[in-house]
């Protein structure tokens, strides 16, 4: 899909990566002195959870050049398997949380491999009605999943202990998202991650080179699906409750609206876009009913002025005015 | 041989663009395929290079049948450049001629998520080795800069460094000197040269005959998708059947 090329995000260098993570971790660690009470720690653990998957998201979109509407799907599929395999068949969470995540991972394997062979609009249409068909078999066979009203979630039990409480699970969030940010740096910076962005940048340009494209594409997608069923599953243990709206269409494009937002082919770009849409939303309520007026004047101004996204561009200026101050 | 075609065939919706072309590339040497517009040039090149499957025909390149996708042709040492530029304008230009090396160190998806030692170590190497090849093809001042930021000539040679990134025994430069002043036509002649000393067998697909006829040991002319002459560039230049070719008028 051509407006999805980025011009130009060179991947950072390793120094540059390991910056960012350290910079990461820096926050993660010090915003619980910010965090006043058990509703800015809930924003807090929703953030981290919108960007594993973006962070995800953004390896499909942003790296490999390849769209996805439906990835709420395999956040609903993750979160499902893991409240159903705990509530219904005992299965301990931790256990069921990587059955869960595995399962998404085998099923977008199964699914990559038809759906990946469609291009731009095409794919985007495939993998829309992939979310649609995965949020209504949530919502229809209540028998499993509780139906339309959802379904209570276990909560998760580490070392004997029940996780609860929202300072717990910040902590646990925190650490899983710094650890899918390490990963998918790794990745990028990796002979197979430059597969990957040479595959972005001319489909036949990297087959020449002996780059298998269908392989590549469908690795990202894959990891990407599995990084939302990661998110998916921590969500419903954390939140103990699942709705299939988690699963919905909107849901796909709020969260491809956080990685266009945060800035595509940008790993920091994607925690950045999660952070601050799931955010502002919360902060424009004093707005009332201009809330969503607002929040929708922030997008289009901030994609007219930045439309390489929040952190490419505030890169590109601090490499100009670095160079201009030597 | 290093590679050999029989009756290479292929059409396009009733179009034949290539019939029954027959061609045996000798190891080391230059050569070179020209003919008129529409001729077949680039539909031989895609079908070398698996871009294209033939409708009739093989093709045998160290004794092995070809057949698959271009990866399998690039991973059996056919390398290519194309004449619509399919440079990775995504990335800088020593990450270009860094993709270009894929093959030589290639890693499971496991290896590159948990960042093994093993692969920190090939970094260095691959980063110094493709900025060899920008240096050997002039850009290594360049090596840094985002790709969509070079101009179109400096864009032909990293497409050529890249193609040498994946260590090629035959390389497939199509049209490499179209679109170029006199000056860049001369830095690429000098570099098909240097490729060539490398032991690289080397086709060229070009419309510039002063560049075909000074560094290609062997041309072969085609002409309406037919092999119309081959030979030592001379005896080609001289042949009436070319000249007609060229000229639309009996010699």
């Amino acid at each position: 899909m051509s407006s999805f090329q980025t011009a130009s995000s060179a991947a950072a260098p390793p120094s540059a990566s390991r910056r960012g993570l350290a910079a990461l971790a820096l926050v993660a660690a010090l915003l619980p002195l910010v965090l006043a009470n058990a509703y800015t720690y809930d924003v807090a653990i929703l953030v981290g959870l919108n960007a594993i998957t973006c962070v995800g998201l953004n390896i499909l979109i942003g790296y490999a050049g390849q769209i996805s509407l439906g990835h709420a799907g395999f956040f609903g599929l993750g979160a499902y398997g893991s409240a159903i395999l705990a509530s219904r068949y005992g299965v301990p969470v931790p256990l069921a949380l990587l059955i869960s995540v595995m399962g998404v991972g085998a099923l977008a394997w199964l699914i990559g491999r038809p759906i990946l062979r469609l291009r731009g609009h095409y794919l985007a249409m495939g993998t829309l009605g992939m979310g649609v068909i995965a949020s209504v078999v949530l919502a229809t066979e209540d028998r499993v999943t509780g139906g339309p009203d959802g379904m209570a979630v276990p909560p998760m039990s580490l070392l004997g202990f029940v996780v609860s409480g929202e300072k717990t699970w910040y902590w646990i969030v925190a650490a899983a998202l710094i650890a899918a940010v390490w990963l998918a740096q790794n990745l990028i910076e990796s002979p197979r991650g430059r597969a990957l962005r040479a595959l972005h940048g001319s489909e036949v340009g990297a087959s020449a080179l002996g780059i298998d494209p269908a392989r590549h594409k469908l690795g990202a997608f894959v990891l990407s699906a599995v990084f939302a069923a990661v998110s998916g599953a921590l969500t419903a243990h954390y939140s103990g409750f699942i709705t299939p709206g988690k699963a919905s269409f909107l849901h796909s494009i709020e969260l491809v609206t956080m990685v266009v937002f945060g800035g595509m082919a940008s790993t920091f770009g994607a925690v950045v876009g999660a952070a601050v849409l799931t955010t502002l939303p919360q902060l424009l309520t004093v707005l009332k009913e201009y809330e969503m007026v607002t929040l929708g004047a922030v997008m289009m101004l901030t994609m007219i002025v930045m439309p390489a996204g929040l952190v490419p561009t505030l890169e590109k200026v601090l490499a100009v005015t670095r160079r201009k101050s030597v | 041989m290093l590679l050999r075609a029989e009756n290479l065939s292929k059409s396009f919706g009733g179009v034949a663009a290539l019939q029954d072309v027959a061609l045996e590339l000798e190891p080391g040497m230059v050569h070179a395929i020209i003919g008129p517009n529409g001729a077949g040039k680039t539909t031989l090149l895609n079908l070398l290079s698996g871009v294209y499957r033939p409708d009739n025909g093989r093709i045998f390149f160290d004794d092995e049948e070809m057949t698959g996708a271009p990866h399998d042709f690039s991973a059996a040492g056919i390398g290519r450049t194309f004449q619509n530029l399919q440079v990775f304008f995504n990335m800088s230009a020593l990450e270009n001629v860094m993709a270009g090396r894929w093959q030589h160190e290639r890693c499971s998806l496991a290896a590159a998520l948990l960042r093994l030692p093993a692969l920190a170590r090939g970094e260095r190497r691959s980063r110094e080795a493709a900025y060899e090849l920008l240096e050997l093809v002039g850009l290594s001042r360049w090596a840094d800069h985002a790709s969509n930021a070079l101009p179109y000539g400096a864009l032909k040679r990293l497409e050529i460094a890249r193609a040498l990134g994946a260590k090629p025994k035959l390389l497939l430069l199509d049209e490499p000197a179209a679109g170029l002043n006199p000056t860049e036509t001369r830095d690429i002649d000098r570099l098909i040269r240097e490729v060539a000393a490398r032991g690289i067998t080397v086709v060229l697909v070009e419309h510039n005959m002063k560049l075909v006829m000074e560094v290609s040991e062997h041309v072969v002319v085609l002409d309406y998708g037919r092999k119309l002459a081959e030979g030592a560039p001379r005896s080609v230049s001289d042949d009436p059947r070319v000249i007609e070719a060229y000229l639309g008028c009996s010699a």
